[in-house]
Parts: structure tokens; sequence; C-alpha cells
């Protein structure tokens, strides 16, 4: 096992992170802090509460996933494409290090940046609104995973990407779609029958669902079901990573 | 010596039907400078690229240090330092932090003091604060080198380290390779330039078309290079060189319209002032004299001309 590998990675993706430190934190807390006004004060205040929880607090375990999801997938895809791009992949490939070390370097780096933006992103809800965490190891964990199952994912968006364009296009086309569908701005209990039936096929749906669960207690599909979903996600990622780089698709010729 | 590479029957064929490399076997000695030149795309940065691990051959083994470059991945990539022909280089960060990044990649605890003793070698220690975009070309192509030799590779890649750096430089480039033979270092180095081969290497391979054309010992091309060609253009054609000249070994041209003397300008003496008072004490008349010196690069062009058998 190289362990130095995976520091050396780590390092050197935080570096970039804290380089770039006011891009980093301030953008999402600034368009969370937006979305706070315009769902929470000036929307919310004429919805009625969701299933007894204020609407306003309602809307935080789905607005830290949406930043969460969106900011795993960029952080990785960019971390693994930057160095595809300007050509220091070279160092990567013919380095005594195996798959599973590169792309831990670089998911967790992309995880821990994405955990902190979401538990900053927190921290500002409290600024907002009245909120109680029910359980806030479950809270954590399924942060966590989260942010871990995201990078993952990001990871091969990064080494699929031929361009910038396809870089921005994954998280543009499909995750912000799948979060707003995936009921982080309502319950799916709120929904006609035949899109809650629809709905079902979201997998995001069930990550908001469990996280939102940790908050109040209350969740659209069972807790079972949300940690199987995004445990599934985590082991169908490293399973896709291990085959890319055990054939070199897109990054060894 | 023993062989620190050993390269056999390798061939790379590229996804859109490109063949690289054809069955190409090659011995490197432990210790040794080798340089293999050749023409673009005759197939050195792919070789390098298979022993480094950054292609996958598509047949053929590659050992390095006894380690198998694909069953024994790690051990065989711990030992090799590569620094590529293109400057690539995260541009953002700095030169101490780059460098600490590829001893860490390649399993080395860091270790700043030799980190210190590779950046002053390379007279980067007074940039090692500085971005790297902020360098100059010459200054990055060091940093390059700073970071292959940054965990202490046994064998060192060198994929036309002088290409586009001024003249100091490559003199600096050469002081570097020849201080670090002296440290036990292998070193492969690719090139366009004769004479940085010539400068340079204990053996010279020349590489074209995908395979390897020869591998010598330097001093014994340099000894095929010793030997000049001497013309004579004659007045009258003859139909056999005469008898008295015997001795000069003198070659016929063609048509009989030159005589052809082959001699070596290493030697004490060429011979040149007796054979052609020979030749006028034979009575024969000359139209002109042309000498010509075969060169490494005569060698090199007619084993690369795309013509050539």
């Amino acid at each position: 096992m190289n362990l130095h590998a995976v520091a050396a990675i780590y390092r050197f993706e935080m570096a970039r992170t804290f380089r770039t430190i006011w891009q980093s934190i301030v953008s999402p807390v600034i368009s969370t802090a937006l979305y706070f006004v315009v769902f929470g004060a000036a929307i919310g205040s004429r919805i009625d509460q969701v299933e007894g929880v204020s609407y306003g607090a309602f809307i935080v375990p789905g607005l830290i996933m949406l930043s969460v999801l969106v900011q795993s997938v960029n952080n990785a895809a960019f971390g693994i494409y930057f160095p595809k791009f300007i050509g220091t992949i070279y160092e990567l490939l013919s380095a005594p290090a195996s798959f599973l070390e590169i792309t831990a370097g670089y998911v967790l780096a992309a995880a821990t940046k994405s955990l902190a933006i979401g538990l900053i992103i927190l921290a500002t809800a409290f600024l907002f609104v009245d909120l109680t965490i029910l359980h806030p190891v479950w809270m954590l964990g399924f942060l966590v995973l989260t942010c871990l199952s995201f990078s993952l994912f990001g990871f091969i968006i990064g080494i699929w990407a031929q361009n910038f364009e396809q870089l921005q296009l994954v998280p543009l086309l499909v995750v912000t779609p799948l979060v707003f569908l995936g009921g982080a701005f309502y319950s799916i209990s709120m929904l006609p029958p035949v899109w809650q039936t629809i709905t079902l096929f979201n997998p995001v749906v069930y990550l908001v669902s469990g996280f939102r669960w940790s908050f109040f207690g209350m969740a659209d599909v069972a807790l079972g079901w949300s940690l199987a979903a995004i445990l599934g996600f985590t082991l169908a990622c490293v399973a896709l990573i291990g085959w890319i780089f055990r054939s070199g698709w897109r990054i060894r010729t | 010596m023993s062989d620190i590479v050993v390269v056999r029957d390798l061939e790379k064929t590229y996804e859109g039907g490109v063949t690289a490399l054809r069955r190409v076997s090659l011995d490197i000695r432990q210790g040794e400078i080798l340089a293999l030149l050749g023409p673009n795309g005759a197939g050195k940065t792919t070789l390098i690229s298979c022993i480094c691990g950054i292609s996958q051959p598509t047949s053929g083994t590659i050992t390095v240090g006894g380690h198998d470059t694909i069953a024994d991945y790690r051990a065989a990539r711990a030992l090799i330092g590569l620094v590529p022909q293109e400057i690539n280089l995260e541009p953002f960060e700095t030169v101490m932090n780059t460098v600490r990044f590829s001893r860490g990649l390649f399993g080395k605890g860091s270790d700043d003091g030799l980190i210190e003793r590779v950046l002053r070698q390379l007279s980067l220690w007074d940039k090692r604060d500085a971005k790297v975009m902020a360098l100059s070309g010459g200054m990055k192509r060091r940093v390059l080198i700073a970071k292959a030799l940054s965990h202490e590779p046994r064998v060192l890649f060198l994929d036309e380290p002088t290409a586009g750096v001024d003249v100091e430089l490559r003199r600096d480039m050469w002081d570097t390779v020849a201080r670090l033979k002296g440290e036990g270092v292998t070193i492969i180095l690719t090139t366009h330039y004769i004479e940085e081969a010539e400068a340079m290497a204990d053996r010279i391979g020349v590489i074209a078309k995908g395979d390897i054309q020869l591998v010598e010992d330097k001093e014994t091309l340099m000894r095929r290079l010793g030997q000049k060609q001497m013309t004579i253009e004659l007045h009258d054609t003859l139909s056999e060189v005469p008898a008295g000249l015997e001795r000069y070994d003198l070659a016929l041209g063609e048509d009989g319209h030159s005589l052809i003397y082959s001699y070596d300008t290493q030697g004490a003496r060429t011979g040149i002032t007796k054979l052609l008072s020979d030749l006028a004490a034979e009575g024969i008349v000359l139209r002109d004299i042309q000498t010509r010196q075969s060169s490494l690069e005569d060698i090199f062009v007619g084993l690369v001309r795309e013509d050539a058998p």
C-alpha cells in the first residue's frame, strides 16, 4: 500500500482548495443564503408547515444536499480532469501507485471540500431558521457518505470528459435536475400519485429523504432504502473506476 | 555490467491501428548513458511510455531491475524517474510543493533535505517558493528534472531534454547528466541532436520506423566516423587500377572516371602525399579531388531513410 501517494495527492488537491478558498466557500454560501431568502422568507411565509416542520427549516437538508452533490461532482471531476488537460497525468500513470490509491487521494480531497461546504451551509442555516437535528450522528454519516459517493461519481466524469464543456455537462444537465426533482424543496407526498411513483426512480430522492429523516425524524422512503441506495451507488462507482484503471479507458494510450 | 532494463519483443499498436513499435528488444546496462537517436515519429517516446507505464504494450515484456513492469509494477516503477518531452506542470503550485508531491507519489516519505540538494544542484533553490507559471521555459524543464530526481530513481529517462533550450542550459543539462552518471544512475535520453549523443552517451541506439536499427558503443561508431574518402577525378578513363598503385587499395569509380581512396584521419600518416606523387609517376592526369567524411549523420540518415531496406 503506497500511503505516501494517497497523502501526496490529498495534500496537493487540498492546497488547490486553499488557494481558491474564497471562490470555494463564498459562492455556495451566498447562493444558499439566496435560497433561504427566496424560498424560506418570501415564498415560505405563504406555505404552511410541512408535516409539522416550518417550510424554512424543511428545505435545509435539501439545500445542503443540492450544494454537496454539485460540489462533490465538480471538485472530483475537475481534480482528475485538470491533470489530463495540462498533461501532468503522466506522473500519476508512471507512479508506483494502484488505482485505489490514486482514486482515494482525489476523492478524499474532493469529499473533504464538499463536506466542509455542507457544514458551513448548515451553520449558515442556523442564522435564518430555527433548526433542531434529531439524529446528529446519522446526519453526519449521511453527509459523509454522500460526499464520498458523489466525489467518486465526479471522478468518473472527470476521466470521461474530453473537454471543459463535457466537464460541465453532467453536473448541469443531470445532477441539478435530479436534486430539484428529488424532493429538495418539497415532500414527495405533495405530488400527484403518478409522479410519486416516477420519482422513486430518482436516486437523489433516497438521499434527501434519509438526510431529512436525520433532522426531523420524517422520511419519504424507509431509512433502510436510503442507506441501501447510497451504499449501492458508492460500490457501483468504485467498480466502474476499477474497470477504468484496468482497461486504461481514456487515460492510458 | 548487468542489464537494468530488459525489453523483449515489445510491440505497440495504438487503437487507431498505427503500429509504433515492432518487436523491439533492447538491453540497457546498469550505470550507462544510452542515447536513443531517431527522427520524429520513430517510436522513441512510445518506447519510453511503455517502459514507464504510461502506454500499455500490445505484446512483449519489459523488466526494470528484474521486476516485470506489469506484474510487479510497483517495484519496477519505483526505480524509474521520467522527464517528459512536453513541459507538463501544475502552473499554480510552487516549485517546492510540486517536487514534494512527486516524492510522495512515488512512495517516499518527505525529505526536505534531499529536495533542497536536488533543487540546489539544478539552480532552482532560489525559485523554490515561486509559482511554476512564473518560471521561464528552461526553469520549467529543470523543475521536471527535479521532480523525476525527487524520489531517487536508479534509472532516469530524459525524453528530448534539450529540445528548444538555449546553449547555456544545454551545457548545464549535460553536466547534470554526467554528475548523475557519477552517482550510479542509469540514463536513457532521446534526442534529435547527434552532437548531444556524441557528447554524453556511452552507447548510441538508432531507432526508426518503430524498431531499433542499431545499438553500438559510441567509440565503435566514432571509429567508423574516422573514415574518410578521397575521390580523384581523372582526365582520361581507366579500365582498371594501375598495378603500381595496388598498395593503396583504390577502388575504381563509375565509368573509370575516378579513383576512390579510403583512409583513416586518426592515423599517423594518411598516405595522400605519396599517393599523389605515385599517380603523377604513373602519368595519370587529375581533373579534381574531393574528400568526404562519413559522419554519424550519414549513418543515421542512411538507416532512417524511408527507402532504406
